[in-house]
């Protein structure tokens, strides 16, 4: 019956807000196949990055379930969620998220210190995904010596370099200009078509076009459903 | 790339940072070290002084009879008369084993003169050795410094009518009172005390020695192993220990050393808490950081490890530092507080313990902001942007 990739049912995320609660997410219900490239749309503060969170194992909901290849995330201790992540998942935050103190390198690095990989093995992998983004010549800068667009890219390169099934963007192209912003959609298309299932949260309705399939959300709801989407 | 490599390059690279994060350890340590440095001197010179406090160890001959004197006062009979040690055989005394703990020692000779038509006790001593022992005693007039000179208790003064500077006879001896002495409540009020040659002359006792009193200092080592050994060699002598006189003595110095203790264990108590509010911060700063780690798909115990493993460098830094600049202090502060004495040297032992401390301390402090790192959502973490 789950033969889904990702299978999110009857979710609800309430938060305490100042004693009344608030449901960041009301109720959603749908699945997500491999190979996707899912656009999740919406405007501040509709629950898209509680949903992404949520997604990512990394914040219990209220109600409902969250199924990843089967796996039910939230039945899982805390230890066996992050063994989770660090497997199957690939996180690209809003603004980049690079640790400060660590060179281009090493931030690309950084997944596959848990690991148990040889030394140079880890080096040639970190060195091919940096490559890939266009960075081998930066590779030994600190982040604030790069760019937004470069940050950027770093941070893909380090979502990737464990080669995980799944991509988790929030507002990818939040803080870059419209050209990079391309740039960077395209790189996303190019992963999603080599293999890597793709869901990316934004609320720019223009990125829309460089997913496969969108969704739009509102108030913690999902508002519409692409032509090919389909409840169960 | 693995976590260790993660702590080693944020200690590289945010020097300043990780030299605020270890100032509360530094701080801590080089006052312990400071003290510990500055307590150990004191500490010798203190014995040094507690040293010229008094005899506590007594030989006297071997005798079958009971003492007839209790309080200073005698019950009749005169038991003077028994046996004697041969002056020659004294310094024996220095050939035992831990003769190093030796400090004065003093001989008599004792017995009964005729002044007059009074009969007194006399007592001959070697004024240099008796004089360091007797720290106490107060004088009217002068210590004698001719073996012709002697010296009256306040008692045996007031009942001879003697005051210092008149002539006195004895033994066919002439003498002068050089100075008298005042009460003491010691067996010294009833004494005229003389050069102990002239003493065993008059009393017909050449060479002899009725008593000896000894200063003894033994750190470490109970007062008792001291009476033993002396006893080994003067077979025939009755050699006691005055308990009392060497237990005060330790008492002080056991007082002094506490209160060193006390000392420090609060300042480590306070470094601890330092440490700790220290660790709490750089951890809530770190919030970010550790969110991603932890999205990336760190396990809790990765974040403790990486935290910990950083507490436990600036422990050891934070423990060198410590060290070298209590002693630097030590070596600085301890002639302005102990007279004598200067800087003992380095302390390599206390050195050791004390960076051991530290890393240990570091590592303590860190452990409950460790595991609340740990345990943070990673969601909220994330949130924190
Ligand atoms: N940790 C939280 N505590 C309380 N309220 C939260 C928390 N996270 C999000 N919210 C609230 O939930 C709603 C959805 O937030 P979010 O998922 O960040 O939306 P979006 O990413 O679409 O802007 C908002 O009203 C937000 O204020
Ligand atoms: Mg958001």
């Amino acid at each position: 019956m789950t033969d889904h990739l990702i299978e999110i049912n009857s979710l609800n995320k309430m938060y305490d807000s100042g004693g009344t609660g608030v449901a960041a997410i009301d109720h959603m219900d749908f699945y997500i196949d491999d190979g996707e490239f899912v656009s999740v749309t919406g405007p501040s503060g509709s629950g898209k990055s509680t949903l992404l969170s949520v997604m990512g194992g990394m914040n219990r909901p209220t109600r409902g379930q969250v199924q990843v290849d089967s796996l039910d995330l939230y039945a899982l201790t805390p230890e066996q969620r992050a063994d989770f992540r660090s497997e199957y998942l690939g996180f690209i935050f809003q603004s980049f998220q690079l640790i400060p103190y660590l060179t281009l390198l090493e931030n690309v690095t950084v997944p596959m210190a848990i690991t148990g990989r040889k030394k140079k093995e880890k080096r040639d992998m970190a060195m091919a995904v940096i490559d890939r983004v266009g960075l081998a010549d930066k590779a030994l800068r600190l982040p604030d010596q790069l760019s937004g667009g470069e940050q950027e890219r770093v941070a893909i390169a380090r979502a990737i370099v464990n080669r995980p099934p799944i991509i988790l963007a929030d507002e990818p192209t939040g803080n870059l200009d419209s050209r990079t912003a391309l740039e960077i959609m395209a790189l996303l298309q190019e992963l999603n078509r080599e293999g890597h299932t793709v869901i990316m949260v934004t609320h720019n309705r223009e990125m829309e076009r460089h997913a496969t399939r969108s969704v739009r959300v509102r108030d913690g709801r999902i508002e519409t459903l692409d032509t090919d989407w389909c409840t169960k | 790339m693995k976590l260790y490599n993660i702590s080693f390059k944020n200690i590289r690279r945010r020097k300043a940072k990780m030299l605020f994060l270890a100032l509360g350890l530094i701080i801590g340590i080089s006052t312990i070290v400071t003290l510990l440095a500055i307590t150990e001197t004191m500490t010798v010179e203190i014995e040094e002084r507690l040293d010229q406090f008094g005899a506590n160890i007594v030989m006297v001959p071997r005798t079958e009879a009971l003492s007839l004197n209790y309080g200073g006062i005698d019950v009749g009979g005169v038991n003077y008369e028994v046996r004697e040690f041969d002056q020659a055989d004294i310094p024996k005394i220095r050939t035992i084993k831990n003769a190093k703990n030796l400090g004065v020692v003093a001989p008599k000779v004792l017995g009964a003169a005729d002044i007059g038509a009074k009969q007194v006790l006399l007592m001959g001593v070697i004024f240099d050795q008796e004089l360091a022992l007797k720290t106490w005693w107060q004088k009217h007039g002068a210590f004698p410094e001719t073996a012709d000179q002697v010296l009256l208790g306040s008692t045996a003064a007031s009942v001879l009518g003697l005051a210092p500077g008149d002539p006195m006879e004895t033994g066919g001896r002439a003498f002068q009172v050089s100075g008298v002495l005042m009460p003491t409540g010691g067996a010294e009020d009833h004494a005229v005390i003389a050069d102990i040659t002239a003493a065993q002359a008059v009393l017909g006792k050449p060479g002899k020695v009725s008593l000896v009193e000894i200063a003894a200092f033994c750190r470490g080592c109970p007062i008792t192993e001291l009476t033993l050994q002396i006893a080994e060699k003067f077979p025939d002598a009755r050699v006691t220990a005055m308990k009392q006189a060497v237990m005060s003595k330790m008492q002080s110095i056991e007082l002094f050393k506490s209160f060193s203790l006390g000392v420090s264990v609060l300042v480590v108590g306070v470094g601890a808490l330092l440490v700790m509010v220290t660790m709490m911060g750089s951890v809530n700063e770190r919030t970010r950081e550790i969110g991603i780690f932890r999205a990336i798909g760190f396990r809790q115990t990765h974040v403790m490890q990486i935290i910990l493993l950083e507490a436990l460098v600036l422990g050891i830094f934070g423990g060198m530092a410590g060290v070298a600049l209590g002693n630097i202090a030590a070596w600085g502060i301890t002639p302005l507080v102990v007279d004598a004495g200067g800087f003992a040297g380095v302390n390599f032992r206390t050195g050791g313990i004390c960076l051991l401390m530290a890393a240990a301390l570091s590592l303590l402090a860190s452990l409950y902001p460790a595991v609340k790192a740990g345990r943070m959502d990673p969601s909220d973490a994330l949130r924190a942007l």
